[in-house]
Protein backbone atom coordinates (compact mmCIF):
# COMPACT_ATOMS: atom_id res chain seq x y z
CA UNK A 1 0.00 0.00 0.00
CA UNK A 2 1.13 3.77 -0.50
CA UNK A 3 1.90 5.87 2.22
CA UNK A 4 -0.99 6.77 3.96
CA UNK A 5 0.56 10.16 4.67
CA UNK A 6 2.77 12.99 4.28
CA UNK A 7 3.43 16.13 6.10
CA UNK A 8 5.48 19.35 5.74
CA UNK A 9 5.91 21.47 8.63
CA UNK A 10 8.15 25.07 8.44
CA UNK A 11 8.42 27.93 10.36
CA UNK A 12 6.83 30.78 7.82
CA UNK A 13 9.67 33.29 6.26
CA UNK A 14 8.49 36.14 9.65
CA UNK A 15 9.04 32.99 11.75
CA UNK A 16 4.99 33.51 13.61
CA UNK A 17 3.88 30.57 12.89
CA UNK A 18 4.49 27.37 11.77
CA UNK A 19 2.99 26.07 8.51
CA UNK A 20 1.95 23.08 8.26
CA UNK A 21 0.74 20.83 5.56
CA UNK A 22 -0.80 17.34 5.26
CA UNK A 23 -1.42 14.95 2.59
CA UNK A 24 -3.57 11.70 3.06
CA UNK A 25 -3.73 9.34 1.03
CA UNK A 26 -7.80 7.79 1.09
CA UNK A 27 -10.66 7.22 -1.47
CA UNK A 28 -13.28 9.72 0.55
CA UNK A 29 -16.04 7.54 -1.37
CA UNK A 30 -19.61 10.03 -1.51
CA UNK A 31 -21.48 6.88 -1.04
CA UNK A 32 -23.20 8.19 -4.35
CA UNK A 33 -20.94 6.75 -7.10
CA UNK A 34 -21.93 3.47 -8.65
CA UNK A 35 -19.51 0.72 -9.89
CA UNK A 36 -19.20 -0.67 -13.45
CA UNK A 37 -21.92 -2.74 -12.28
CA UNK A 38 -24.12 0.02 -11.56
CA UNK A 39 -23.81 -1.01 -7.60
CA UNK A 40 -23.37 2.19 -5.22
CA UNK A 41 -19.48 2.38 -3.77
CA UNK A 42 -20.33 2.68 0.24
CA UNK A 43 -19.60 5.81 1.35
CA UNK A 44 -15.81 5.55 2.83
CA UNK A 45 -14.25 8.63 3.94
CA UNK A 46 -12.25 10.26 6.92
CA UNK A 47 -14.94 11.59 9.88
CA UNK A 48 -11.96 13.40 11.62
CA UNK A 49 -8.26 14.47 11.71
CA UNK A 50 -6.16 15.97 14.77
CA UNK A 51 -3.14 17.49 15.08
CA UNK A 52 -1.08 18.13 18.29
CA UNK A 53 2.03 20.55 18.94
CA UNK A 54 4.10 19.31 21.25
CA UNK A 55 1.84 16.93 22.62
CA UNK A 56 -1.18 19.55 22.75
CA UNK A 57 -4.21 19.55 20.43
CA UNK A 58 -4.25 22.36 18.31
CA UNK A 59 -6.51 21.41 15.14
CA UNK A 60 -9.48 18.95 15.78
CA UNK A 61 -11.38 18.85 12.79
CA UNK A 62 -14.34 16.96 11.48
CA UNK A 63 -14.65 16.31 7.64
CA UNK A 64 -17.71 14.71 5.55
CA UNK A 65 -17.19 12.94 2.35
CA UNK A 66 -17.17 16.10 0.46
CA UNK A 67 -13.52 16.91 1.54
CA UNK A 68 -11.35 15.75 -2.16
CA UNK A 69 -10.19 12.30 -2.48
CA UNK A 70 -6.25 12.20 -1.51
CA UNK A 71 -7.25 15.05 1.16
CA UNK A 72 -5.10 18.27 1.48
CA UNK A 73 -4.89 20.01 4.82
CA UNK A 74 -2.87 22.96 5.50
CA UNK A 75 -3.19 25.08 9.16
CA UNK A 76 -0.72 27.52 11.19
CA UNK A 77 0.43 27.30 14.80
CA UNK A 78 1.45 30.42 16.37
CA UNK A 79 4.22 30.42 18.68
CA UNK A 80 5.81 27.26 17.08
CA UNK A 81 9.67 26.85 17.26
CA UNK A 82 11.94 24.93 14.56
CA UNK A 83 12.47 21.47 16.09
CA UNK A 84 9.07 21.27 17.74
CA UNK A 85 6.80 17.85 17.20
CA UNK A 86 3.92 18.30 15.44
CA UNK A 87 1.73 14.90 15.09
CA UNK A 88 -1.39 14.68 12.92
CA UNK A 89 -3.96 12.00 12.71
CA UNK A 90 -6.77 10.75 11.31
CA UNK A 91 -9.52 7.90 11.92
CA UNK A 92 -12.42 6.82 8.79
CA UNK A 93 -15.66 5.97 9.07
CA UNK A 94 -14.82 2.12 8.85
CA UNK A 95 -12.48 2.77 11.85
CA UNK A 96 -9.02 2.85 9.78
CA UNK A 97 -6.89 5.00 11.62
CA UNK A 98 -3.20 6.52 10.20
CA UNK A 99 -0.65 8.89 12.31
CA UNK A 100 2.53 10.77 11.36
CA UNK A 101 5.11 12.62 13.16
CA UNK A 102 6.84 15.58 11.86
CA UNK A 103 9.44 18.58 12.92
CA UNK A 104 9.47 21.51 12.34
CA UNK A 105 11.86 22.76 10.18
CA UNK A 106 13.30 26.11 10.20
CA UNK A 107 11.98 29.07 7.59
CA UNK A 108 13.50 28.29 4.07
CA UNK A 109 15.61 31.51 3.19
CA UNK B 1 22.59 -19.85 22.20
CA UNK B 2 18.60 -21.12 22.08
CA UNK B 3 18.17 -19.59 25.26
CA UNK B 4 19.67 -16.57 24.89
CA UNK B 5 17.38 -16.46 21.28
CA UNK B 6 14.26 -17.67 23.06
CA UNK B 7 14.16 -14.35 26.06
CA UNK B 8 15.15 -12.00 23.36
CA UNK B 9 12.09 -12.95 21.11
CA UNK B 10 9.64 -13.21 24.33
CA UNK B 11 10.89 -9.59 25.27
CA UNK B 12 10.48 -8.75 21.61
CA UNK B 13 7.00 -9.91 21.33
CA UNK B 14 6.16 -8.14 24.98
CA UNK B 15 7.62 -4.82 23.84
CA UNK B 16 5.15 -5.06 20.51
CA UNK B 17 2.26 -5.89 22.79
CA UNK B 18 2.85 -2.81 24.94
CA UNK B 19 3.58 -0.98 21.64
CA UNK B 20 0.04 -1.89 20.72
CA UNK B 21 -1.41 -1.08 23.79
CA UNK B 22 0.05 2.31 23.68
CA UNK B 23 -1.63 2.90 20.28
CA UNK B 24 -5.07 1.70 21.69
CA UNK B 25 -4.68 4.29 24.28
CA UNK B 26 -3.66 7.04 22.33
CA UNK B 27 -6.73 6.33 19.72
CA UNK B 28 -8.91 6.69 22.85
CA UNK B 29 -8.15 10.25 23.61
CA UNK B 30 -7.93 11.03 20.21
CA UNK B 31 -11.83 9.64 20.03
CA UNK B 32 -14.31 12.38 18.74
CA UNK B 33 -17.72 12.43 18.51
CA UNK B 34 -18.62 12.98 14.99
CA UNK B 35 -21.24 15.22 14.48
CA UNK B 36 -24.19 12.89 12.89
CA UNK B 37 -27.04 15.99 12.88
CA UNK B 38 -25.20 18.03 11.23
CA UNK B 39 -23.01 16.11 8.71
CA UNK B 40 -25.89 14.08 7.65
CA UNK B 41 -28.72 17.32 7.55
CA UNK B 42 -29.76 17.81 3.81
CA UNK B 43 -30.22 21.47 3.79
CA UNK B 44 -28.16 24.01 4.76
CA UNK B 45 -30.76 25.48 7.36
CA UNK B 46 -30.57 21.78 9.40
CA UNK B 47 -26.61 22.01 8.93
CA UNK B 48 -25.99 24.99 10.47
CA UNK B 49 -28.37 24.24 13.53
CA UNK B 50 -26.33 20.53 13.52
CA UNK B 51 -23.68 23.26 14.45
CA UNK B 52 -24.98 24.74 17.01
CA UNK B 53 -25.68 28.29 14.62
CA UNK B 54 -29.07 30.22 15.68
CA UNK B 55 -28.36 33.67 13.80
CA UNK B 56 -24.73 34.75 12.07
CA UNK B 57 -23.46 37.69 11.85
CA UNK B 58 -21.47 38.93 8.07
CA UNK B 59 -18.37 39.47 9.24
CA UNK B 60 -15.56 41.49 6.92
CA UNK B 61 -12.77 39.66 8.98
CA UNK B 62 -13.35 36.46 7.01
CA UNK B 63 -11.36 35.83 4.34
CA UNK B 64 -12.37 32.87 2.01
CA UNK B 65 -9.94 32.38 -1.14
CA UNK B 66 -11.87 30.18 -4.07
CA UNK B 67 -11.81 29.77 -7.20
CA UNK B 68 -14.73 31.62 -8.95
CA UNK B 69 -15.20 29.40 -11.55
CA UNK B 70 -14.08 25.68 -10.84
CA UNK B 71 -13.52 23.69 -14.14
CA UNK B 72 -13.84 20.01 -11.63
CA UNK B 73 -16.33 20.36 -9.04
CA UNK B 74 -14.67 16.69 -7.41
CA UNK B 75 -11.34 18.80 -6.43
CA UNK B 76 -11.81 22.79 -5.55
CA UNK B 77 -9.42 24.80 -3.04
CA UNK B 78 -10.40 26.50 -0.39
CA UNK B 79 -8.73 28.54 2.16
CA UNK B 80 -10.67 30.29 5.00
CA UNK B 81 -8.92 32.77 7.29
CA UNK B 82 -10.59 34.44 10.33
CA UNK B 83 -9.11 38.13 11.60
CA UNK B 84 -12.10 37.86 14.63
CA UNK B 85 -10.47 37.60 17.76
CA UNK B 86 -10.73 34.30 19.85
CA UNK B 87 -11.61 32.31 16.88
CA UNK B 88 -12.55 28.81 17.67
CA UNK B 89 -13.66 26.76 14.80
CA UNK B 90 -14.31 27.35 11.07
CA UNK B 91 -16.94 25.49 9.38
CA UNK B 92 -17.17 25.30 6.05
CA UNK B 93 -20.60 24.54 4.19
CA UNK B 94 -21.21 24.20 0.32
CA UNK B 95 -25.21 25.43 0.09
CA UNK B 96 -25.89 22.48 -2.88
CA UNK B 97 -24.40 19.79 -1.93
CA UNK B 98 -26.66 16.78 -1.42
CA UNK B 99 -25.28 17.18 2.79
CA UNK B 100 -23.81 21.15 3.00
CA UNK B 101 -21.30 20.79 5.69
CA UNK B 102 -18.23 19.90 4.29
CA UNK B 103 -15.79 20.55 7.53
CA UNK B 104 -15.36 21.77 10.91
CA UNK B 105 -12.00 22.69 12.44
CA UNK B 106 -11.59 23.88 15.92
CA UNK B 107 -8.27 25.52 16.57
CA UNK B 108 -6.83 25.04 20.31
CA UNK B 109 -3.80 26.22 21.85
CA UNK B 110 -2.27 28.98 19.28
CA UNK B 111 -3.59 26.95 16.29
CA UNK B 112 -4.70 30.08 13.70
CA UNK B 113 -7.55 31.17 12.43
CA UNK B 114 -6.59 29.52 9.21
CA UNK B 115 -7.45 26.23 7.03
CA UNK B 116 -6.92 25.12 3.88
CA UNK B 117 -8.09 22.48 1.96
CA UNK B 118 -9.70 21.29 -1.32
CA UNK B 119 -13.39 20.05 -1.81
CA UNK B 120 -15.94 18.50 -3.67
CA UNK B 121 -18.99 20.52 -5.38
CA UNK B 122 -21.88 18.95 -6.90
CA UNK B 123 -23.53 22.37 -8.64
CA UNK B 124 -22.58 25.62 -8.79
CA UNK B 125 -23.08 27.01 -5.30
CA UNK B 126 -22.84 29.47 -2.66
CA UNK B 127 -19.69 28.59 0.09
CA UNK B 128 -20.08 29.76 3.53
CA UNK B 129 -17.70 29.73 6.05
CA UNK B 130 -18.89 30.14 9.91
CA UNK B 131 -16.87 31.15 12.30
CA UNK B 132 -17.81 30.55 16.27
CA UNK B 133 -15.92 33.02 18.60
CA UNK B 134 -16.79 33.06 22.25
CA UNK B 135 -20.61 32.11 22.03
CA UNK B 136 -21.33 34.19 19.04
CA UNK B 137 -21.24 33.32 15.22
CA UNK B 138 -20.30 35.17 12.08
CA UNK B 139 -20.50 34.74 8.45
CA UNK B 140 -19.10 34.72 5.10
CA UNK B 141 -19.83 33.57 1.96
CA UNK B 142 -18.39 33.50 -1.84
CA UNK B 143 -20.22 32.15 -5.38
CA UNK B 144 -18.25 29.16 -7.25
CA UNK B 145 -19.61 28.46 -10.40
CA UNK B 146 -18.89 24.45 -11.04
CA UNK B 147 -18.47 23.34 -14.88
CA UNK B 148 -18.19 19.80 -14.09
CA UNK B 149 -20.17 18.25 -10.98
CA UNK B 150 -17.85 16.74 -8.47
CA UNK B 151 -20.13 13.91 -6.80
CA UNK B 152 -21.50 11.27 -9.55
CA UNK B 153 -17.97 11.63 -11.14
Amino acid sequence: MAQAMKVRARMEADNSAADIKVLVNHPMETGQRKDASGELIPRHFIQTIKATHNDKVVIDAQWSQAISKNPFFGFKIKGAKPGDAVTVSWVDNKGETSSIDATIEPASS
Amino acid sequence: MNRLRRTLLKAASFLAGAAALDGGMLRNVFAAEWNVAAFDAADIDGAMKGIGVADANASEDIEIQVPQIAENGAVVPIEVRSRIPNTQSIAILAEKNPFPLIAQISFLNGAEGFVSTRIKMGESSNIKAVVRAGDKFYLASKDVKVTIGGCGE
